[in-house]
């Protein structure tokens, strides 16, 4: 159909003089069961197609007048495959994935657990699946009701008074927090123009309170990991609008001052936010709302298992404060005195109290497909299991931590146990040798490595979050091989400089990828 | 608690271990009034999984399945059929279970998978370069204009909306412009056969950053963007285009061919499925190769391994939030990842001739839809053009008659008086859309219903 891109290789193409390592070269590219797979843009044409239309029915002639001589004439440029062909090309381009259904999947603050598969025979039942955000409400009560029973959930875990559900992740649940504390500052005619934010924070943390339009000021971090608080009452004035804490924070450890936070930050005049990211490690445990917190996304697929699907979607519901529930977006979802659940827009906000909403963030409801999920997963578990889920998940985390620290650098070991994750750094690894070595080693033991670099408080942090759906079995596995690559990074193996040597792909050159992007097939260099 | 592995013995070897006394003694750093002891009152304990699918059977009879009805709801999401195939591929586990490709030699599946969808994207939008996804239609629109702002180095403060733009994404657009202090321009809808090209002309002005339009917009019409990106570049200013029914964009020209800078919409229709509103997909895509680094989201690109064999990799991450933090071109972190698989899984069964076919057959029923409902006493059509949705006017409120269709299992259009309630002059307006799962029975279901409703 087209020319190959700038790399020029792509699957049957001979590759000549590489490392040993990787064995003899196939004629095809494919290596036994590792099978390499072209683009569809090299496979497909024009003029395929796996999809059969009805025979058109008579009638609907001067078709084309009705639009507006805008038809479209040249080629889009869209190959296509027979239903064969695409069930293969995609069943090859899986293959050459990592995923929680293949191993343990340690990515700390990502939440990897196992996705339970009711969840998503819940979702595709038709009236969850099949209905139209625009419905008459009346044909929809069955979906408001899943809406109200998870907000429930969601506010009775956290101790909170109200719960924005439309926020389409986790991030955006951030902004709608954020928000929420603009809108009830600006109504008090409060113009506050600072957001604090701990140097441990996630990164999207600072950049949503830009988005915002707050400046973003750093409060550092105590040697033993934790909210410097004496750092943060000393910032605290009539200039800031608010904080944003990770509870647990990002490096695995629960925040003792918490309470006192919230307590200076409210004399202050502010609000708290609390990045929801680490909720597993303390639903059932602890509520938030008894904390002092104001705001609080709950990444819904991270707590509540709904499936990541190669980063997305994510589904970020706020529970707020009774001060700030008032000015959260619409629309939402509210049961009257005779406990029938109505859906408010902005057709009816003033009969439900809620003409302050501070205005909307999505187009429709939110995540519907990711709230059936959550709530099944919920219902599943019940308030005994989401104790357990937290308990089985710090329980892991401690017994990775401890198993290893006597062979990788553990920089707040000595703080007292960790939550859900456990932070390790690269510490005592021999000259030239990383983080990211050991990372790319332990894809060859079989295992999607750790979040590196993450928290930057610590030079070459690998923070390792087990979660609970790990048996212990599989944890002492992983321990073992984690111990081996460790051993080997501290005596100074070389071979680690060229791991991955096992993995669909070798060590892949980000540099040329950034430098001379290739965003497009086909597409003359860029930038 | 089917979902949890460890055994009690494990659970007390594991205690050992770590030294601790019971499992407590690893909460020790929460404060002790703020410990829960028992679980929370007011929750259920935990069900079986039979008895957590007849309560969520339960709810979900409570609702009105699309397929179950006569249907014709749109305004920014349709009913289109999927293939089976695209639901068997998204459910793979590979697929369906692994996370951000931060590693990439080991989800080369997601990521050339997503450059493939960026590719389709892009050329199916008439741009360069389109990114790995976003999460829908509307929040796509507001990163647009943010985008906007940033190419116009903030000196730049207006912002021109279309009045024929969906309600909701001018209502997501204000309401983030409120907090970073953009200036919103926007001309009130109306209900002309076609979209107000002057008046929104008129507005554009040298403060203009940009300009936000719908094709088709929300009454199904057709502006004529060609003139609009023109008289917006006059002044300087960039043309967004939003799209919220891609399948259009297999019969009109792409947005990026008639001179829209920065093209977003839904995928929705691609493989997506209604789901009540979400999760969707956002579409963005940039006609000038120029515009990447300023571009929100993320972004796949293709290079080399250490064996010279061809790879993708997430690129350009220094505009990213991880990196960049409060100076980040976007905060966003996910994508919508499993709904760009189901885009593009449906976009590759079709190609580029499944495409065509299935948006003339999309416009043939429409148009076979239009002239019968106009043939419905008190109904008159208000399009001069359109794809697959139009406005019919029905002389009272639109909304009694859809509530009183809907009793009788027609699920009739978009009433236009709850997509704009504060516009009374809106509201006898109904917004019908037509797709290739609309058999002629329904479309003759709708006009008698709505005979007999008129009369």
């Amino acid at each position: 159909m087209n020319a190959p891109n700038a790399s020029g290789w792509k699957p049957g193409t001979p590759v000549e003089g590489h490392n040993a390592m990787s064995g003899p070269d196939t004629a095809t590219g494919n290596r036994a069961l590792m099978l390499e797979e072209p683009l569809i843009f090299e496979i497909g044409h024009a003029e395929t197609t796996g999809v059969d239309f009805p025979t058109p029915l008579p009638g609907g002639e001067g078709a084309k007048a009705r639009l507006a001589g805008m038809e479209r004439t040249d080629p889009i440029g869209l190959p296509g495959l027979s239903e064969p062909e695409t069930i293969r090309h995609y069943t090859r381009l899986s293959r050459q994935n990592y995923a929680i259904d293949l191993g343990l999947f340690p990515l700390g603050s990502c939440t990897m657990k196992h996705n339970p598969r009711l969840n998503e025979k819940v979702a595709r039942m038709p009236g969850f699946a099949d209905v139209h955000p625009l419905q008459p409400v009346d044909t929809v009560r069955g979906a408001l009701e899943v809406v109200n029973e998870l907000a429930h959930w969601l506010i009775d875990l956290t101790g909170m008074h109200g719960v924005a559900m439309s926020p389409k992740a986790g991030a955006h649940g951030e902004l709608c927090g954020i928000l929420c504390i603009r809108a009830a500052l600006e109504a008090r005619g409060d113009a506050r123009e600072v957001i604090l934010v701990p140097e441990s924070a996630h990164g999207t943390n600072p950049a949503t309170a830009a988005f915002a339009g707050y400046k973003v000021e750093d409060i550092p971090a105590t040697p033993e990991g934790r909210v410097d608080l004496e750092a943060l009452k000393a910032r605290l004035g009539p200039d800031v609008a608010g904080v944003m804490i990770t509870n647990p924070n990002t490096c695995g450890l629960f925040e003792p001052d918490m309470k006192a936070i919230s307590d200076a930050v409210h004399e202050a005049g502010g609000f708290v936010y609390c990045d929801g990211a680490n909720f597993n490690a303390i639903v059932g445990k602890v509520r938030p709302g008894d904390l002092g917190v104001d705001a609080m996304h709950i990444n819904l697929h991270k707590t509540f298992s709904t499936p990541h699907g190669g980063g997305g979607p994510g589904s970020g519901p706020v529970v707020l404060s009774e001060a700030l529930a008032p000015y959260g977006p619409l629309p939402f979802t509210a049961r009257d005195g005779d406990g029938v659940v109505h859906l408010v827009e902005e057709e009816n906000a003033a009969e439900f109290d809620h003409t302050r909403a501070f205005g909307r963030m999505t187009a429709f409801h939110g995540q519907m497909g990711m709230f059936t999920r959550a709530l099944a997963y919920m219902l599943s578990h019940g308030a005994d299991g989401l104790k357990q889920v937290a308990e089985d998940a710090v329980l892991n985390a401690n017994y990775v931590l401890r198993s290893l620290e006597d062979v990788l650098d553990a920089p707040f070991g000595h703080s007292g146990p960790c939550m859900h994750e456990a932070l390790f750094s690269d510490k005592g690894f021999a000259e030239g040798l990383s983080t990211l070595d050991l990372a790319k080693a332990l894809i060859d033991e079989g295992y999607h490595p750790m979040t590196m670099y993450f928290p930057l408080v610590v030079h070459g942090a690998m923070l390792v979050e087990p979660t609970e759906t790990e048996s212990k079995a599989a944890l002492d596995q992983f321990i073992m091989a984690l111990r081996s690559v460790a051993e080997r990074a501290k005596s100074g193996d070389e071979s680690l400089k060229t791991a991955p040597h096992y993995a669909p792909r070798r060590r892949l050159d980000e540099t040329q990828a950034a430098r001379k992007p290739i965003l497009a097939w086909n597409d003359p260099d860029m930038v | 608690m089917r979902y949890l592995p460890l055994t009690d013995t494990d659970r007390s070897d594991m205690l050992e271990k770590v030294g601790a006394p019971d499992i407590d003694a690893l909460f020790s750093d929460v404060p002790e009034e703020a410990r829960l002891s028992g679980p929370i009152e007011g929750l259920p304990m935990h069900a079986s999984e039979m008895a957590v699918e007849k309560h969520m059977r339960r709810l979900s009879k409570k609702n009105l399945a699309a397929s179950d009805a006569a249907f014709f709801l749109g305004a920014g999401a349709y009913k289109h059929h999927i293939p089976a195939s695209v639901d068997h591929i998204i459910q793979r586990g590979e697929f369906l279970t692994a996370y951000t490709p931060y590693q990439p030699e080991i989800a080369q599946g997601t990521l050339q998978m997503l450059f493939e969808f960026q590719t389709q994207v892009a050329r199916l939008y008439g741009c360069a370069v389109a990114n790995a996804s976003m999460y829908d239609g509307s929040t796509a629109c507001w990163e647009a204009v943010a985008m906007a702002g940033r190419v116009a180095r903030g000196r730049k403060r207006k912002v021109v909306l279309s009045g024929a733009l969906h309600p909701h994404y001018a209502e997501v657009v204000r309401t983030m412009a409120k907090f970073t202090e953009d200036e919103i321009a926007d001309a009130p809808p109306s209900l002309a056969p076609a979209p107000d090209d002057d008046g929104l002309i008129a507005r554009i002005d040298e403060n203009t950053s940009c300009v936000v339009v719908q094709y088709p917009d929300i009454l199904g019409r057709l502006p004529d963007l060609a003139r609009i990106a023109e008289a917006a570049h006059e002044k300087g200013a960039l043309l967004i285009a939003v799209n919220t029914e891609p399948v259009a964009l297999g019969a009109i020209k792409s947005p990026g061919e008639l001179g829209a800078d920065i093209v977003v919409g839904e995928g929705q229709s691609i493989g997506v499925g209604l789901q009540f509103g979400g999760p969707y997909l956002g579409l963005f895509a940039v006609r000038d190769p120029k515009h990447v680094r300023m571009m929100p989201g993320r972004l796949c690109g293709e290079t080399v391994d250490a064996e010279g064999k061809r790879g993708f990799v997430l690129t350009l991450s220094t505009r990213e939030q991880h990196i960049r933090r409060e100076k980040a071109t976007s905060n966003i972190c996910t994508n919508s990842g499993l709904c760009a698989l189901a885009f593009s899984v449906h976009m590759t069964l079709l190609g580029e001739k499944g495409l065509r076919q299935m948006a003339m057959e999309n416009h043939r029923l429409a148009c076979l839809a239009a002239d019968r409902l106009a043939r419905v006493p008190g109904v008159t059509l208000l399009n001069d053009s359109f794809f697959n949705e139009f406005t019919i006017r029905l002389g009272t409120d639109a909304r009694t008659i859809v509530r009183a269709l809907a009793d009788k299992g027609v699920l009739a259009g978009v009433s236009l008086g709850r997509l704009f309630p504060d516009n009374p002059e809106l509201a006898d307006g109904l917004l019908v859309a037509v797709t290739e799962t609309t058999s002629e029975e329904d479309i003759e279901t709708l006009a008698s219903a709505l005979e007999g409703e008129l009369a």
